[in-house]
């Protein structure tokens, strides 16, 4: 088993006779994933690669069979095509955009609610099973089948995560990138509790930025909730204080935010916090044998 | 983006929500001219750059003659203004604000910004009005008040008479404060913010609201749709090099240390800076190269690293991801053979291929030092930079 995606998961691009849609959904496909068909709208009926090209994402359902939607569409239409996949009854939504005005994703957010969609992103590198299925822009070979759960905010510092863990011999079951806008579709915690609830995953490597106080929320869930070992890094502990938005962004958010507390936070919660980005393995194994 | 306060105070007036009225000058004549066309003093004379705290750093000030303000404004213009968000640098003023002063009776704060935890427009405010509202947050969080707002049906007015009350507005202010919140809220939903700030909203002895400072935030991702906004930017207010590096969309922040940084993707990047700084060196910069680490590119970001003269050294760290390590390394040397790197240089490639590209790397003739995984690099470079 893994989470949110596996062998069997049908999945269409939105955007696909874009360079980037079509260069990945090649990539996907490539790897394995059931790459089933792409949405652009005034292309219906044509084929792009042998990817069948629909006008809606309501005819590529019905047509197709898909449960899962990848979005490469360019920031003015991103908002747009993640609700028509939710319209159309996608399961899960996965938008790579980066750039998606915060206020068109406030919007998103309302529009899902009461449905029964998820979504991940925006501004992510997406969601990898390996050996199963590869849903994004993440270097599939890195990869390797096996029990640890990672989860981050960022793309090439999971890859490093995942690198570290393949270079030692150990698989990741599902590798979730969440995005790094400051209003997305799932947060940190919940796909530490879709971790808990998968018996394929043995422990999760959970990596954070400054800012927010999702991995906060997550760390208290595992304090109180977690059954598996937890290791996680936070990127930014020098980053410099005054580039990150002004007052009111700091207050709502209790005072949390920096490097310094969030680990503090952390570790208090019984997770192993990895000091330097070059031990995100290692502090997992401290803990946790595979 | 940011923009300067008289050009917040011109598209909230837009939307209707009562500010004083000013003008911007740029010389102090002119300032004196537009006091007196303002009518009758006493006048608030304010230096315009992109920081709070102007006015424990000399740079607000109350004239009672059209020739003070002549005076004041004659003591800003060119002054290098230091306040607690400007950094030790400062800013040199070159805009100056000069607009009717009014009786404050009393002093409120009114923001709105997107909360991360709830997802919505969050309307907050609190009577302790041109304090420092973060220590009114962390000494006594009860004294702020907040309000979520729908997206569909958008700020209400039983939201805003709520709020109204709670500041303790007696009846003929909260009629006042109604349609401000709302027209405060349209501004901010209709110009794409990601913080709109009014700090104080005063209470003048005549019994009106008015807002007295006001801070915009702008979402960088949503300037495509408001071209006339976008054309506000204030290049003089903004570190040349980060303007630069923007041109090629390069993501560049500059720092105080001595090892300048080269890496791909946001995550990796402050990591990168954080592991600097864990093997004891210091990072001279953030510089994300973004997903294609194209020869152009590491060319540009080759430059504006090094024309920062404190920086010592550079690490290159690329995750090659979709792009193969031997392509990069090609990259990196036709970069540093046009730019001319003459100081240690240490890279760190992952990725596909990348025995080939170290091996590249190794015959170029020039002095890179190959490194392996993170750990590595960073003690190579501080070693490199600090001996």
């Amino acid at each position: 088993m893994s989470i949110l995606i596996d062998k069997n998961t049908k999945v269409i691009t939105q955007g696909i006779t874009g360079a980037t849609g079509l260069f990945h959904a090649q990539g996907a496909r490539d790897y394995g994933t059931q790459m089933v068909g792409g949405v652009t709208p005034g292309k219906g009926g044509t084929s792009v690669d042998g990817f069948p090209i629909f006008n809606t994402v309501e005819d590529a359902v019905k047509e197709t069979g898909a449960t899962a939607s990848v979005i490469y569409v360019p920031p003015i239409g991103s908002a747009d095509a993640i609700m028509e996949a939710v319209d159309a009854g996608i399961e899960l939504v996965i938008c790579i955009t980066e750039g998606v005005p915060v206020l068109d994703m406030v919007k998103v957010r309302k529009y899902m609610e009461g449905r029964n969609s998820r979504l991940i992103g925006p501004n992510c590198p997406g969601v990898i099973t390996p050996g199963q299925c590869k849903i994004g822009i993440m270097p599939g070979y890195i990869h390797k089948p096996g029990p640890v759960g990672v989860v981050s905010r960022s793309g090439t510092l999971t890859y490093e995560a995942v690198w570290q863990l393949t270079s030692r011999d150990i698989g990741q079951s599902t590798c979730v990138g969440i995005g790094g806008d400051p209003v997305n579709g799932t947060s940190h915690l919940d796909v530490m509790k879709m971790f808990e609830a998968d018996p394929d995953t043995k422990s999760v490597i959970m990596i954070g930025e400054i800012g927010g106080d999702a991995e906060e929320e997550a760390a208290a869930y595992v304090r109180d909730h977690m059954t598996k070992p937890v290791a996680a890094f936070i990127a930014g502990a020098t980053a410099p204080a005054g580039k990150r938005m002004g007052h009111a962004g700091a207050i709502i958010s209790g005072g949390k935010g920096d490097a310094a507390s969030k680990k503090a936070f952390l570790a208090e919660c019984g997770i192993s916090v990895a000091e330097s980005p070059a031990e995100m393995a290692d502090a997992l194994l401290k803990i946790w044998t595979p | 983006m940011n923009i300067h306060e008289y050009q917040a105070k011109a598209i909230l007036r837009n939307f209707g929500v009562p500010v004083p009225d000013g003008h911007v000058v740029y010389n102090s004549n002119s300032a004196r001219d537009w006091a007196r066309r303002l009518g009758e003093g006493p006048w608030a004379v304010k230096a315009q750059i992109h920081a709070g705290g102007r006015g424990k750093g000399g740079g607000v000030k109350i004239a009672k003659s059209a020739d003070d303000v002549r005076q004041f404004a004659k003591d800003m213009f060119g002054m290098t203004l230091v306040t607690h968000q400007t950094g030790p640098e400062g800013k040199i003023v070159k805009r100056v604000l000069v607009e009717s002063a009014s009786n404050i009776a009393d002093e409120f704060y009114v923001s709105f910004l997107v909360d991360r935890v709830t997802d919505r427009v969050t309307l907050m405010a609190s009577a302790e009005g041109g304090m420092d509202i973060e220590e009114v947050a962390a000494k006594t969080p009860e004294k702020i008040f907040f309000e979520a707002v729908d997206p569909v049906v958008g700020l209400t007015a039983f939201q805003a008479r709520k709020v109204a009350f709670k500041l303790g507005l007696a009846l003929p202010q909260v009629k006042q404060a109604v349609p401000l919140f709302l027209n405060l809220y349209k501004a901010f939903v209709e110009t794409d913010c990601s913080l709109l700030e009014i700090n104080p909203m005063i209470l003048t002895a005549e019994g009106d609201l008015l807002c007295i400072d006001a801070k915009l935030n702008l979402d960088d991702n949503a300037l495509f749709r408001h071209l006339r906004i976008r054309d506000l930017r204030d290049y003089d207010e903004e570190d040349p090099m980060e303007i630069e590096a923007s041109q090629y969309d390069l993501s560049y922040i500059a720092l105080d240390g001595n090892i300048g940084c080269m890496v791909n993707g946001a995550g990796l990047a402050m990591a990168t800076m954080d592991i600097i700084k864990h093997t004891g060196g210091e990072p001279a910069n953030f510089l994300d190269v973004g997903g294609g680490a194209t020869i152009e590119r590491v060319t540009e970001a080759f430059k504006i690293i090094l024309s920062d003269d404190k920086v010592k050294g550079i690490l290159v760290n690329i995750f090659g991801g979709i792009m193969k390590c031997d392509v990069i390394a090609t990259g990196i040397i036709e970069a540093a053979k046009q730019v001319g790197v003459n100081i240690p240089l240490v890279v760190r490639l992952e990725g596909t291929n990348v025995e080939k590209g170290r091996k590249l790397l190794a015959e170029s003739g020039l002095n890179i030092v190959s490194a392996e995984g993170m750990a590595d690099a960073a003690e190579k470079i501080v070693k490199a930079v600090n001996g």
